[in-house]
């Protein structure tokens, strides 16, 4: 059986557990060979010794910001992803190469055939077209969007580059496809202001018939405007038609191993990833229902020395193989940001090690 | 239909010479190729074939000769 070709929902537990832990060893392994910084800290670790998930070794999300990690020689490099990042902060790189690039896009693939279906559906993006325009400086954003695209057809940007809706652009879409299977992506906030609020604002009425949105990036923003999943659900079947909303968690740092929200509002982790949640003074993994520092593993990296992360994110685990929906594996909530102060704990974990 | 008709649509998409198209010209060797131009070329091949292709199929879509073999499965000999 391989990681890759197995449905992302199918393993239960014990099995995902065992084939994930070889995998991620033997990324390690690999890591420690190619990369020096890597080398450097855990070069000495034993890998015999690694029993269980937890105990592979993780670096923290801000290092590649600070450092330039990669597996591969230059001439290996076909992709470098970047993130968003704050103004006055750099930015992560991500170094790829073509190997890497094409295992992201197969699992991205196979995930979202599970929430998608496999055909492609007429997408409309809300965004603007421009945001994937400029190559040299690829962002997040377009990024998310172009690795995306690949699942979609007859591509409709909904806004223009103030950030107006393109109603033109959304009437003719509409027109032809309303009674089609539609897929719709964007960043929650963006859906929610530049979409959403903004069809509410105006007498534009949609109704497809049969749409999944899926939209990524935190809720932090929604938050503050107090909109729950459930509001933001709400609203948008009353303005969209008929929809089916879908958060999705990832990062740049670990493109293609993404956790999809199934109906009842709970991430799942793929086949091909997991999520440890640590608890921030003893970094012992929490337990059940114990809100921690989230960590992420993906079977994915190996141009990169990602395939273990400790994020700047708090969740919880709500369970493993038994949620409502049916899927089996780890099932969590996000909670957003950790405080400044926690999360430096983070990172001086970190960085104690390495010096 | 011929390796032709496949081919010009290939240099089409990917705006380079007809010369420079071969059954092992390969997805992401050739700056031309790159994933913008992917879904310009699936387009281009659903459009002269009169075919849906699937998720699957463009991930699978990985050179020239491969393409050939997805079309087969759409009844499409070229
Ligand atoms: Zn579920």
């Amino acid at each position: 059986m391989d990681l890759f070709d197995v449905g992302p929902y199918e393993l239960s537990e014990a099995i995902k557990t065992t084939m994930l832990r070889q995998r991620l060893v033997s990324l390690t392994e690999h890591h420690i060979a190619n990369c020096a910084d890597y080398q450097k800290l855990f070069g000495d670790i034993e890998l015999g010794s690694i029993k269980q998930l937890e105990d592979i070794p993780f670096l923290t999300v801000p290092l590649f910001k600070q450092r330039e990690l990669k597996s591969i020689t230059k001439d290996h490099v076909f992709k470098v992803l970047q993130s968003s990042g704050t103004t006055g902060q750099r930015p992560s790189q991500i170094y790829l190469d073509a190997q890497t690039a094409k295992l992201q896009s197969r699992v991205l693939v196979k995930i979202m055939q599970e929430w998608l279906g496999k055909q492609r559906r007429h997408m409309l993006i809300w965004d603007h077209p421009n945001v994937i325009k400029d190559k040299a400086s690829f962002s997040a954003r377009g990024a998310g969007i172009q690795g995306l695209s690949f699942l979609g057809r007859n591509h409709t940007y909904a806004l223009n580059d103030d950030m107006s809706l393109n109603v033109e652009a959304i009437n003719e879409f509409h027109e032809k496809f309303s009674d089609q299977p539609v897929f719709m992506f964007g960043f929650t906030f963006m859906v929610w202001k530049y979409g959403i609020q903004a069809l509410q604002a105006s007498s534009l009425k949609l109704n497809f018939e049969s749409a999944v949105l899926l939209h990524s990036g935190g809720w932090k923003k929604l938050q503050d405007e107090a909109v729950s999943t459930d509001t933001f659900n709400t609203v948008a079947n009353d303005c969209l038609g008929s929809i089916k909303a879908h958060n999705f968690y990832g990062m740049v740092e670990q493109v293609g191993s993404i956790f999809v929200a199934c109906e009842h509002g709970y991430f799942h982790a793929p086949s091909t990833a997991e999520v440890i949640i640590r608890n921030p003074e003893t970094w012992k993994p929490a337990a059940v229902g114990e809100t921690g520092c989230i960590q992420v593993l993906s079977a994915l990296p190996e141009s990169y020395p990602g395939h273990s992360l400790l994020t700047e994110d708090k969740g919880f685990v709500v369970g493993r193989d038994d949620c409502q929906c049916g899927r089996k594996g780890t099932y969590f909530k996000v909670l957003g940001r950790m405080a400044k102060v926690e999360a430096r704990g983070c990172s001086d974990t970190f960085e104690r090690g390495a010096s | 239909m011929t390796s032709e008709v496949l081919y010009s649509v290939f240099a089409k998409a990917l705006g380079i010479p007809l010369e420079k198209v071969n059954d092992d010209l390969t997805y992401n060797t050739i700056k031309e190729w790159d994933s913008t131009a992917h879904m310009i070329l699936v387009a281009e091949i659903e459009d002269t074939f009169e075919v849906m292709l699937d998720t699957d199929d463009i991930i699978d879509m990985s050179s020239v000769g491969k393409c050939r073999e997805i079309l087969k499965k759409y009844d499409v000999e070229c």
